[in-house]
């Protein structure tokens, strides 16, 4: 290897390990903040989950739009990489969709009695998950790398279209347990900081985990045989 | 005047290579003759000049005077018979063709269908179901579906098949009126066949 | 030569009246969706408990009876046309959203009839008496337009894939979930005699969503249609 790439794989090796341990030590301060620092939320019990499951929340629909917008693209220009991408973000959707889904049963449970209400916003992120559930289950069953591709990649965008109606239509056209001080403003200082710190460090976090799924997913798709 | 043009065109199904490279250009007023065994891929080339399957490799260039043909114009200017062809069975061979013909953009009337019935002599059963018909009847309402929007490019996928010697004629017919319209390619091993070819590609 | 717009009206038209055709004389989908519906309809009555039981349960009940009735005949007029070589015929002569419209048509005409025989049967069944009767027809119109519209999008996928039928129904229902709630909760208040003002946000959540997925099948069908 010459001189050049030796440099460069070095810096790319010391770059991404600064950037996961930056990752560790910013979640470390972050769940130590959520327990230690920051005050109770509206007489609610067990109120430091927020800071872990509104986080899921939030990038299990950012990985629904990613998916959405990758599949857009494959369909425009049949690079099959994109496709990886796609499939990828779905997967992390999907992981951070059942972690939002426990999360928020385990609040209901503490708070209220009963872990599941079908309370419009647990009935959002069941669908969400239902919906995660449906691409990969539609990707098995169809053969060929285009096919799969194109295919699910149509889903993945009709899928986006309606996660507007999930998320923003029905919880505000019915009434719902969820605390909605989180979405007005009037928030406490002390709770915006770490929850705003919470989703930073999970995005970052998830970016990476995304970032190692494309790459392997790449090779994959290149080992695939060409006999042409 | 139209032409067909295949330019390095390679298909493989998984490890399966079929053919490779392959690349010839046919004029107006040409006939091209695809042989092969079976299996070599004589009915996938035509499948792909017909834009039913995406190759693996190269392209198809179907031009005239406007220019490349793109899907739509191409679905105006092209006919295809095969024998994986199929037409709507619980429908009257009428009905199928005045179905086709409405989906074309072409004069949908019952006695436009019946004038291309005519030609291939199925006029006496074209109030009757597909279902009814003989594997013979079936490809002559094929050839039906083929030229009733007066193709510029047509592709025939063993041609005399289930025909008796009226429907050959018919064919003769078809070919020797093609070949003053546009181009025509036809794959098929049989000798009798070979002969409506100006040029020539084997398969496999 | 008929200008484009008018040959693609006359194409849907040609695309229907070849499904009505073929429909009145194989009986294949209306078959499906009919038996279902009626046996599952009175399967319920057959329950003394349901009968001239609230609102609140009987809406739901006549949503399951519309749902499963459209998941079991509604993907009949894409599959079909696959299992039978027709599509590829489909494929060489129309314009891809000319069939797609044609066949939307179609699974809304059939959802259509269905509903005319199964709603009044349900309303006498069940000792139901409707509130605001207007109320309640528009629910039903647009809820089973925005199901007919998802159902057709999705049956152009499933065409597509190996395992028809139970994929058609994973695929479906997570998509359906904001239809079913609001169809559900604004039948429950017509049937409660709310005023129209007070039914209107259901109203307006449906037929956003049947306009949203009518328009995102249109956009991305022929990505489906053209996969090999």
């Amino acid at each position: 290897m010459s001189k050049e790439a030796e440099l460069e794989g070095v810096k790319q090796s010391v770059v991404s390990g600064a950037y996961k341990a930056f990752v560790g030590v910013w979640m470390t301060g972050v769940i130590l903040a959520a327990f230690l620092y920051s005050p109770e939320i509206a007489n609610l019990k067990g109120t430091q989950i927020v800071y872990f499951h509104v986080p899921c929340a939030w990038l299990a629909s950012l990985a629904f739009l990613g998916s959405g917008i990758y599949a857009v693209l494959y369909l425009r220009r049949q690079n099959l990489e994109l496709d990886v991408k796609s499939a990828s973000a779905a997967e992390l959707g999907l992981l951070f969709c059942v972690l939002a889904t426990v999360t928020g049963a385990v609040f209901s449970k503490a708070n209220w009695g009963m872990a599941w209400n079908w309370d419009p916003r647990q009935t959002t992120i069941a669908a969400l998950l239902l919906m995660y559930l449906a691409y990969f289950a539609l990707r098995s069953a169809l053969v060929g790398a285009e096919k799969r591709a194109a295919i699910s990649g149509v889903y993945a965008v009709a899928a986006c279209v309606v996660m507007p109606f999930l998320v923003f239509v029905l919880p505000r056209a019915f009434e719902s347990l969820h605390p909605t001080v989180v979405r007005r403003g009037g928030m406490d200082p002390e709770i915006a900081v770490v929850l705003a710190a919470s989703t930073l460090g999970f995005t970052a976090f998830g970016v990476w985990i995304f970032r190692l799924r494309v790459a392997l997913g790449s090779i994959a798709l290149s080992r695939m045989e060409e006999p042409l | 005047m139209v032409t067909l043009e295949i330019q390095g065109l390679s298909k493989a199904f998984g490890d399966r290579v079929l053919f490779k490279n392959l690349n010839f250009r046919v004029e107006s007023g040409q006939c091209l003759v695809v042989t092969g065994r079976n299996g070599s891929g004589k009915t996938t080339l035509l499948r792909i000049i017909a834009g039913l399957v995406r190759p693996t490799r190269g392209r198809v260039l179907i031009c005239d005077e406007n220019g490349v043909m793109d899907r739509s114009r191409l679905r105006r200017n092209l006919g295809i018979v095969a024998p994986d062809l199929v037409l709507y069975d619980e429908l009257t061979a009428l009905e199928n063709l005045v179905l086709f013909a409405r989906l074309r953009g072409l004069d949908g009337g019952p006695e436009a269908a019946k004038r291309t019935l005519e030609k291939v002599g199925l006029c006496e059963r074209a109030g009757d179901l597909v279902a009814t018909f003989s594997s013979g009847m079936k490809q002559r309402l094929k050839y039906a579906f083929a030229i009733q929007h007066s193709p510029s490019v047509l592709l025939l996928d063993e041609p005399t098949s289930n025909l008796d010697e009226q429907g050959v004629d018919m064919v003769r017919r078809v070919v020797s009126e093609q070949k003053e319209r546009g181009v025509l390619v036809v794959a098929t091993n049989d000798p009798e066949e070979r002969s409506y070819g100006e040029q020539f590609l084997h398969l496999g | 030569m008929a200008n484009s717009s008018s040959t693609w009206a006359d194409g849907c038209w040609a695309v229907l009246r070849k499904d009505i055709q073929s429909e009145f004389r194989t009986r294949y989908a209306f078959n499906a969706v009919v038996v279902f519906a009626i046996t599952t309809l009175a399967v319920v009555s057959y329950s003394a408990q349901v009968v001239g039981a609230g609102s609140r349960l009987l809406s739901p009940l006549l949503w399951i009876i519309i749902l499963f009735s459209a998941m079991s005949g509604l993907s009949r007029t894409f599959v079909r046309e696959e299992d039978a070589g027709t599509a590829n015929t489909l494929r060489l002569v129309a314009e891809p959203t000319a069939v797609y419209v044609g066949k939307l048509l179609f699974n809304t005409a059939l959802l259509a009839v269905l509903d005319v025989l199964i709603v009044p049967l349900f309303l006498v069944l069940m000792d139901v008496s409707v509130g605001n009767l207007f109320l309640f027809v528009v629910i039903l119109i647009t809820g089973s337009a925005s199901i007919a519209a998802t159902a057709t999008f999705v049956a152009a996928i499933v065409s597509k894939a190996s395992v028809r039928s139970a994929l058609f129904a994973v695929l479906s229902f997570p998509l359906l979930v904001p239809v079913l709630v609001a169809a559900v909760q604004g039948t429950e208040a017509s049937l409660r005699g709310a005023s129209i003002p007070e039914g209107m946000p259901f109203v307006r959540i449906l037929t956003a969503f049947a306009g949203a997925m009518v328009a995102v099948g249109l956009l991305l069908f022929e990505h489906v249609w053209n996969e090999a």
